[in-house]
């Protein structure tokens, strides 16, 4: 995985609530076997006109947000599907932060998986965001996980929260079946105690 | 002073405390994972990163996979005609044979949508820690199993490890108490508590449903309730093991057998949650105000009784559900203050893990015998396995819907997600006892309408939403 940095990119603003996976990746993507090139898909029925060309409305296809690494959007991000094609869709595009007010648990689980930083805000911070990025379009943010801030040119900056330990993997870039596997002594130990308790499960 | 309080612990608890691997400061507490299971859809990448690394599976027999999302429900004698799906199937195939899996490929007799066959089969007990790269893995609480949906890289995971890095959930009871009116369902109970808490209400909770309402519900209908905990937000949902559970398990393919029944019961007696355990935020319904429920937006949360309106958006306090309920009343193509009854449907669609047992077919078609699906209305039933299949044959269940006029099609996902071929046109507006009714879910500006499969049923005759209270 690779490793989460410190970067000034354009913040775009999605402001709209309960964004479901099938919005982000819609089913129709969901037959490939491999991980990547989901991108081109992110937000399709959204994003699109009929015949293939931009739909000049979708706010994502806002000259001004072209290059965006920061999302910004509203309540329930990522609610529906446990597809991890959403967070591969987002980062293919470009994305590797989101901001919102919440995010529905296994879509918030698969972007740690995927060196996507998803940060939480209450709603008058992401209120304060919104108008600068409305103000200002194409404003650019510093996120720096590592003292786990975001500051803006507009003075709206804040401190979040995140759990240490998949800030240090998004950090290191570590891949957590490496980490898990140190402890496969204990996970061995566990599963003979297992056999003898539940002799059931092991006919 | 010993504080006898601290000890009493929920179901849940009891079975994160069992399945505790190892936990240490400033690291995700490790929980062991009993079954796994798969769908081609959130596995091939899972096992691609498994060759990449040069990993193993580490225990083969803790899978079961079957194909469900990707396959047609038709002519299924012919290869797939959508190549890419096509190749995926393959792909699943190659996997399961690679890693000495047990698979229920589309030729299997047990064929079927994972949370239907798993079940039929005997595959999860009581206590178990469940996973499956699918939200609605959530069904299988049903047993009292703690299972969750992950994404393709903890798949992968759990595959390489048989665990899962995870941060302890909150709990919520959820107590529903009291009669049903007839024909209200788990589908309705489910519904009505996601109008209630939201889409986001359960977030960062396992909810635990429980009640007189909830104990008198059948295993299938338990299965229904728990299979949209995720809908309300919810990591899982749990019903407490009882006879029932036990008679249901018991002679199952799966299902401990002779002394191991014995010891596997003592166990699974010991899982409820003790009196007085504490929850961290409780909800209490009363069965007996749910009416049938019908969804008019395009959130799970956006739900009334059929006897209800669609809602204005000014009647809405909060900015973003004032902003959410226009933009899905303009999606939908509804006014405000429509009556439910007053709206037309063109499609319905019965089945998914949802609402595609045996039981929901029987309810279904006590409702369509004798009827006509209405002239420009198109039905179909897409049972939930072969055996729901088979069964629903042998009981007269599937004449009943030919005779009425309805599409009797083979297993599958089908419209619940509309990835096999089978959609919903532009603007269209279905009648389906799926669970999600998300914008383009069955086809692109499809409109979808969640309902129980009596109120599907009975949509299909009358070609628009009715009470069926009153037929």
């Amino acid at each position: 995985m690779e490793p989460y940095v410190k970067h000034e990119s354009i913040a775009a603003l999605l402001n709209r609530n309960n964004v479901d996976t099938d919005q982000i990746i819609a089913k129709q993507f969901l037959k490939k076997v491999e991980r990547s090139g989901f991108g081109v898909h992110l937000f399709h029925d959204w994003r699109y006109n009929e015949d293939g060309s931009d739909n000049p409305d979708f706010e994502l296809n806002n000259p001004a947000f072209k290059g965006a690494r920061i999302l910004v959007t509203s309540d329930n991000f990522g609610c529906g599907s446990s597809r991890e094609h959403a967070p591969w869709a987002i980062a293919d595009y470009g994305f590797n932060t989101i901001i919102s007010t919440s995010y529905a648990d296994i879509f918030y689980n698969n972007c740690f998986k995927n060196s996507i930083l998803p940060i939480v805000v209450n709603k008058q911070q992401l209120d304060l965001l919104m108008r600068e990025i409305n103000e200002n379009p194409g404003v650019r943010f510093v996120v720096d996980l590592e003292k786990q801030q975001v500051s803006t040119p507009g003075g709206n900056g804040f401190s979040f929260e995140v759990d240490p330990f998949r800030k240090g993997n998004l950090l290191g870039g570590l891949d957590d079946i490496g980490c898990t596997l140190k402890h496969v002594d204990k996970i061995d130990s566990y599963e003979t105690q297992h056999k003898q308790l539940y002799p059931w499960l092991w006919v | 002073m010993v504080n006898f309080s601290v000890m009493k612990k929920t179901m849940y608890e009891k079975i994160w405390d069992s399945h505790l691997v190892f936990e240490a400061p400033g690291q995700a507490p490790l929980l062991y994972v009993d079954r796994h299971l798969m769908h081609e859809v959130t596995s091939p990448q899972a096992f691609e990163g498994l060759r990449l690394t040069n990993r193993k599976v580490r225990n083969p027999h803790s899978i079961l996979a079957t194909m469900d999302h990707c396959v047609p429900t038709k002519d299924r004698d012919k290869p797939i005609a959508d190549l890419i799906a096509r190749k995926q199937v393959e792909v699943m195939a190659e996997n399961c044979r690679e890693n000495k899996l047990n698979l229920y490929d589309m030729k299997s007799p047990n064929n079927g949508v994972i949370h239907i066959v798993v079940p039929e089969h005997g595959f999860v007990h009581p206590g178990m820690v469940v996973v499956c790269g699918d939200s609605h893995t959530a069904t299988h609480g049903a047993f009292g199993a703690l299972a969750f949906g992950i994404g393709t890289s903890e798949v992968e995971h759990v595959m390489a490890t048989q665990t899962l890095p995870q941060k302890k959930s909150k709990t919520m009871l959820v107590r529903v108490d009291g009669t049903l009116s007839k024909y209200c369902s788990a589908k309705d109970i489910t519904l009505a508590i996601i109008g209630k808490i939201g889409t986001a209400g359960g977030t960062g909770y396992v909810i635990e449903y429980a009640g007189d309402t909830v104990e008198a519900l059948s295993m299938e209908a338990r299965m229904t309730l728990c299979n949209m905990a995720i809908e309300a937000g919810a990591r899982a949902g749990l019903v407490a093991p009882d006879q029932k559970t036990y008679d249901y398990l018991q002679g199952r393919e799966f299902a401990p057998k002779g002394d191991s029944w014995n010891q596997a019961l003592e166990y699974w007696k010991s899982l409820p949650s003790d009196d007085g355990a504490a929850f961290d935020a409780v909800v209490n319904i009363n069965a007996a105000d749910i009416a049938p429920q019908v969804t008019w937006g395009t959130s799970p949360e956006q739900v009334v009784g059929v006897n209800g309106t669609v809602p204005d958006p000014e009647s809405f306090d909060d900015e973003g559900k004032r902003q959410s309920c226009q933009q899905a009343l303009d999606y939908m193509g509804l006014r405000a203050n429509t009556k439910m009854t007053d709206i037309p449907i063109e499609f319905v669609f019965i089945g998914s893990c949802t609402n595609g047992r045996i039981e929901d077919l029987r309810c279904a078609a006590e409702v369509a015998k004798g009827t006509r699906v209405a002239s420009d209305v198109t039905a179909i039933v897409v049972p939930g396995s072969y055996h729901v299949k088979q069964q629903a044959e042998q009981e007269g269940i599937a004449d009943i819907f030919k005779n009425a006029g309805w599409e009797w099609r083979d297993p599958g996902c089908s419209m619940c997600l509309a990835m096999n071929g089978d959609e919903l046109k532009n603007g269209q507006r279905c009648a389906s006892t799926s669970n999600r009714n998300f914008e383009g879910r069955q086809g692109k500006g499809g409109r979808t309408h969640l309902v129980s499969p009596a109120m599907a049923a009975a949509a299909a005759a009358a070609g628009h939403f009715v009470d069926i209270r009153e037929i």
